[in-house]
């Protein structure tokens, strides 16, 4: 044990720099920058409207900045402005490197094919050629999220929403991204669901060493999934810092406002 | 080991400004320095709200100090608390600093044997031998063995309190924070905590404790350390 320094720190995964969106002249966020390394987990917290969405959607290359970089440390090319990519080898990087789950499974999944292709999909657009072997890594992959296997070619409309839920983390981490966004991952489920849920998110993201970015407006989430916090209001980046010292230590007014007003049970 | 204090605690303060309170600000300590050698464990005194647990707190990284320095030796060289990256202050907790507090936060459904197995598979420790030490430690505790596969949110304040020491013992932190561990445990599982300690301050752990109990605090004390000394005027 204790074989892994920590005092070197590892070169950036992705480090993000002025990154600013105007719609016309409404504000989606501003001169957002943060560097994130292999393995971290970086939460995105503030109410609807503070430009958490735009936020991660200029990120993972879903929606092109008015001003400032997404630098990718990618595979072909190195630290690399994915906007200065061609359009071609963007998406195929996202393909090969990145993961999206949405908040709903319906948005990340394919309705009309079956659960266990939702899951192979990604494989297959890799260039995966061999059917016995990807059909193989997908049981793997409904087990790995506890899903009965043998329901590999059901529709994803006869899956609960948490079920869904689980095809769609699936889908996104089987062909072995090093990056994933997550918008909301537990947002529209019933809160025992939702405990499971994270629970298999947070043992994947160990296990795997991913590095994830999680948009999310409920701080329970925030502080189980994340090792940091940005805190948006406005499109900006009023306070980030350590999860558990930004919840429970809050330095801006509205972070105070926030953690304040989240009801105890 | 070294001879060197494993925790320095510089010219610190705190104040908590409120700004949905009219920015009412409350002034906690100023000008607190305190130095805790290998072996030691220095026993926080003071009455209730004079700042011990915001020290405790400011120390773990969990609040940002207003002023000062919070160094933890950690690898060969002292990382300050109160400047190191998200980053770093996991890696320091990860490996060097404990912590015990009063309240177990876990995440929910999860099983107790899991849950103090954790601290050693995030140090690479295999599954087997986590769940080896997990087990003993959870029986030395007295925790009932039918309560492993169970998540800890039914259970008692005191078998919570001990799924907590469990979690903190289960490695030997070189440095360790103990906020009351003890609050809500019966005299034998007391006893019990008081021997971990005893234990890991011999093989050279530095401690920090808050302790109300005094038989606790004399059975571990190395010496008291006065908040009150430091307190910030109002």
């Amino acid at each position: 044990m204790n074989a892994i320094s920590g005092r070197i720190a590892p070169a950036p995964l992705l480090s993000v720099e002025g990154l600013t969106k105007w719609y016309g002249h409404v504000l989606g966020c501003r001169d957002v920058a943060f560097d994130l390394r292999p393995g971290e987990v970086l939460g995105i917290v503030g109410e609807s409207g503070s430009g958490k969405t735009t936020l991660l959607n200029c990120i993972s290359g879903k929606l092109t900045p008015t001003a400032g970089e997404v630098r990718f440390d990618t595979r072909r090319f190195g630290l690399t402005d994915i906007y200065g990519l061609s359009e071609p080898d963007r998406r195929r990087m996202q393909r090969e490197e990145w993961g999206f789950v949405h908040q709903n499974p319906r948005d990340g999944l394919r309705m009309r094919v079956s659960g266990g292709a939702n899951v192979a999909e990604p494989l297959m657009n890799l260039g995966g050629r061999h059917y016995g072997d990807m059909r193989q890594a997908t049981i793997d992959w409904l087990d790995r999220v506890e899903l009965d296997t043998r329901r590999i070619d059901d529709k994803p409309r006869n899956f609960s929403g948490g079920m869904q839920q689980r095809i769609q983390v699936a889908r996104n981490l089987i062909h072995g991204p090093r990056l994933v966004f997550m918008d909301e991952p537990t947002g529209g489920l019933d809160v025992s669901v939702q405990a499971r849920l994270l629970d298999l998110l947070r043992e994947l993201v160990r296990d795997l060493g991913l590095a994830v970015i999680i948009v999310t407006h409920d701080m329970a989430v925030a502080r189980l999934m994340a090792d940091r916090l940005m805190v948006m209001k406005g499109g900006e980046v009023v306070e980030t810092g350590l999860t558990d010292q930004v919840l429970d230590d809050p330095q801006h007014p509205y972070t105070q406002l926030l953690v304040s007003s989240v009801l105890q049970i | 080991m070294t001879d060197k204090p494993l925790i320095i605690v510089e010219d610190l303060a705190k104040t908590f400004v409120l700004h949905n309170a009219e920015s009412a600000t409350i002034p906690v300590f100023q000008d607190l320095t305190l130095q805790v050698a290998a072996g030691e464990c220095v026993v926080l005194a003071g009455e209730s709200g004079v700042g011990k647990s915001t020290l405790m707190r400011s120390i773990f990284g969990n609040y940002l100090p207003t002023q000062g320095a919070v160094k933890v030796w950690h690898d060969g060289a002292y990382v300050d608390i109160t400047q190191a990256s998200p980053h770093e202050v996991l890696e320091v907790r990860r490996r060097t600093l404990g912590y015990v507090s009063q309240f177990l936060r876990v995440i929910p459904r999860v099983p107790t044997l899991q849950l103090v197995m954790e601290p050693l598979l995030e140090n690479g420790v295999s599954f087997e031998e986590a769940k080896d030490r997990a087990s003993e430690l959870l029986s030395a505790l007295r925790l009932p063995q039918a309560h492993w596969d169970l998540p800890p949110a039914t259970f008692s304040g005191g078998e919570q309190q001990r799924v907590n020491i469990a979690r903190s013992f289960i490695r030997k932190y070189p440095v360790l924070l103990l906020d009351e561990p003890t609050a809500s445990l019966d005299a034998e599982n007391r006893a019990i905590v008081v021997r971990l300690i005893n234990e890991a301050l011999a093989e050279g752990a530095a401690m920090i404790g808050i302790f109300h109990d005094l038989d606790v605090r004399d059975a571990v004390a190395s010496r008291l350390f006065e908040v009150s000394q430091s307190k910030a005027a109002a």
